[in-house]
């Protein structure tokens, strides 16, 4: 189950408490994140939403251990993440985080299957594990087929399949979505939202995605909104209740 | 793991442009580097083959080189004497040798240039087994003939087989051309040596060295005893060997820190183009190296990776330069030669150690023009990067 107020169950798969971020701008100083609040259990898929600039990617980053914050604490499965030194936090996002982008972030000099495996490389899976692992992937997401295409020679629903397929080779412990849809025609983006529910229900793999769009949003199980720094239940928001009690 | 060595090489395809100005920077400095060498080690090479381990060189005590030496007939009879001297069927293998310069006009200039004149003695070939007479025949004692060097017959004007030619006060016949085994010997002129000195006007009783055949290598310090605790004379005795590598020092020397100079300015210019190239493969390639390093990449291998791209970079750099002078190899050139004055025609010496230190040179290279691009891409914060367009 999905909490914003800060009291969830110890048993959560990630718990995030008072997690602030300021960034500094010349002499001002910018509160993203304000003691900010999330339960999320193991197979949940919730949707984050919010204007430009409210802070969504900075909280998918935080939650990916792509950035730290300013004051706050993260627990996935146990690890309590903010205070990793850099290289640990490395090790821990190649177990446990698979990284979904918006603009799919192949890396256009290596082939479908060569994006998939890349985060395989960093396990002690032998190379024909490794191609079983990819074979595998690309399966789930309907490109086996076009293993050995390059990106450039994929249309931008299957770059963004291939990604899915490079986010859950390695079977993290949870997906980050930062706009899956977000330079993907409606189809495709229907195919691609398509595919991650089939993640959740049928794979039950806990997905936490950020989006724009109100109808992708309205796919996952629960969708959050950041408002002045805070996470914001829908039904709350239309009330004007924030969680943690501050309007 | 580390980042496949594959994304490196189908990235410096892909950015063949950027890449290819690295790599002409790195094969030009490449190429100029192990042609320098080359030329220092032909210099040598020509200078040190002419020695054998069998001879032993005697000069005057004190004298650096033959040019600066003077050993007289009475001298010349005590050798002869000397215990581990090898014989021959006319007696002891020493031939007593003046050595006079002489201006000859060059074939390609009509310049003149100064030519090696050796008076031997007859049995000079007995006792310099490496030369062998490929034209003609050997000089017979007491007559106004000589034999040239295979540099010198096609270097020189007039050293043709069968042409005369004046030098000193004597018209010389050349009756022979003789292959030194591209020794300095090669670049000079035998003929009688009491006819010689006296064509330039000098005592036939004195000569600048003498060289001798051992009966084994081993027998020099019973000779180098035998000479140097004689108070009948004043001589220094040198392997022949020994005597021409320290002859070769002097320009070996010039030319290696010559090239090496060259070679560091232009291996300047060089780094600071494999750095542009890796710098600009850094910033195009910000997003990739972000998406790496979330995928769980660490900062090691992402410094690696870029160093593999520089090194990759530089040793086509590298081989190309290298390819590029392997035609010199061979190929014969002149300098003075600052020992003796005279004109020393060698060949580029291009060694397999040469290509590898060359290759070497051009890694070094990479890895100067490398390292920084490489950490910086290791510092790029991961969250900006990976939103780049």
């Amino acid at each position: 189950m999905i909490r914003v107020d800060g009291r969830g169950d110890s048993k959560s798969l990630i718990q995030v408490r008072g997690l602030t971020k300021t960034y500094r701008r010349g002499g001002e100083e910018i509160h993203v994140l304000q003691r900010l609040n999330l339960d999320v259990d193991k197979g949940d898929f919730v949707a984050f939403m919010g204007p430009s600039g409210s802070g969504k990617t900075t909280l998918l980053n935080l939650l990916g251990g792509l950035d730290v914050p300013s004051a706050g604490g993260i627990t996935v499965d146990g690890d309590e993440i903010t205070h990793m030194s850099g290289s640990k936090l490395t090790h821990w996002r190649a177990r446990h985080v698979g990284f979904i982008f918006q603009m799919y972030n192949l890396i256009p000099v290596l082939t479908a299957f060569q994006n998939v495996e890349l985060p395989l490389l960093l396990t002690k899976l032998s190379s024909s594990e490794r191609r079983h692992h990819v074979e595998t992937a690309l399966s789930v997401v309907g490109l086996r087929e076009r293993m050995n295409h390059y990106p450039r020679q994929l249309s931008g629903g299957q770059e963004q399949r291939v990604t899915i397929a490079r986010a859950i080779v390695s079977d993290p412990t949870f997906l980050l979505c930062d706009e899956p849809t977000g330079d993907l025609d409606r189809k495709s983006a229907d195919e691609i939202m398509a595919l991650i529910e089939e993640l959740v229900g049928k794979h039950g793999k806990t997905v936490l995605m950020v989006t724009h769009d109100p109808m992708v949003a309205a796919r996952a199980h629960t969708t959050l909104h950041l408002d002045k720094g805070v996470l914001v239940e829908a039904s709350q928001l239309e009330q004007g209740v924030v969680a943690g009690g501050v309007a | 793991m580390a980042i496949p060595i594959v994304y490196n090489i189908r990235s410096v395809r892909a950015r063949w442009t950027s890449t290819i100005v690295a790599v002409l920077g790195i094969a030009g400095t490449v190429g100029v580097f192990v042609a320098m060498l080359s030329l220092a080690r032909g210099f040598q090479a020509t200078l040190v083959s002419s020695g054998s381990p069998d001879n032993a060189l005697i000069v005057r005590a004190g004298a650096t080189s033959e040019m600066t030496s003077g050993v007289s007939l009475d001298a010349v009879k005590v050798i002869q004497d000397a215990p581990g001297i090898a014989r021959g069927a006319d007696g002891p293998l020493v031939t007593p040798e003046a050595v006079l310069m002489a201006p000859i006009p060059l074939v390609t200039t009509g310049t003149d240039a100064n030519v090696e004149l050796r008076g031997v003695s007859p049995n000079v070939l007995e006792i310099r087994k490496q030369v062998k007479i490929v034209q003609g025949r050997m000089f017979q004692a007491g007559l106004a003939e000589l034999v040239v060097g295979k540099n010198a017959n096609t270097t020189y004007s007039g050293l043709t087989l069968g042409n005369t030619i004046t030098l000193g006060s004597v018209k010389w016949k050349v009756v022979g051309v003789f292959d030194a085994g591209g020794s300095s010997f090669d670049s000079e002129v035998w003929g009688d040596s009491r006819l010689l000195s006296e064509a330039y006007n000098r005592p036939a009783t004195n000569f600048q060295s003498v060289t001798v055949h051992l009966t084994s290598p081993a027998a020099l310090s019973q000779l180098k005893d035998s000479l140097t605790s004689d108070p009948r004379v004043n001589l220094d005795v040198t392997r022949e060997i020994d005597y021409y590598a320290k002859q070769s020092t002097s320009m070996t020397t010039l030319i290696t820190r010559l090239g090496g100079f060259v070679a560091m300015i232009m291996a300047i210019g060089a780094i600071f183009g494999a750095l542009n190239t890796m710098y600009s493969a850094v910033a195009d390639r910000g997003r990739e190296i972000a998406t790496m390093r979330a995928l769980g990449f660490g900062g090691p291998s992402v410094v690696f990776s870029f160093l593999i791209e520089a090194l990759l970079i530089s040793f086509i750099g590298g081989a190309l330069g290298c390819l590029s002078v392997l035609k010199l190899n061979g190929l014969t050139t002149s300098t003075i030669n600052f020992q003796t004055f005279s004109n020393l025609a060698f060949a580029f010496k291009i060694t397999p150690d040469l290509l590898i230190m060359g290759i070497g040179f051009a890694l070094a290279m990479g890895v100067i023009g490398g390292i920084f691009p490489a950490i910086r891409a290791a510092r790029l914060p991961v969250a900006t990067a990976l939103r780049e367009l």
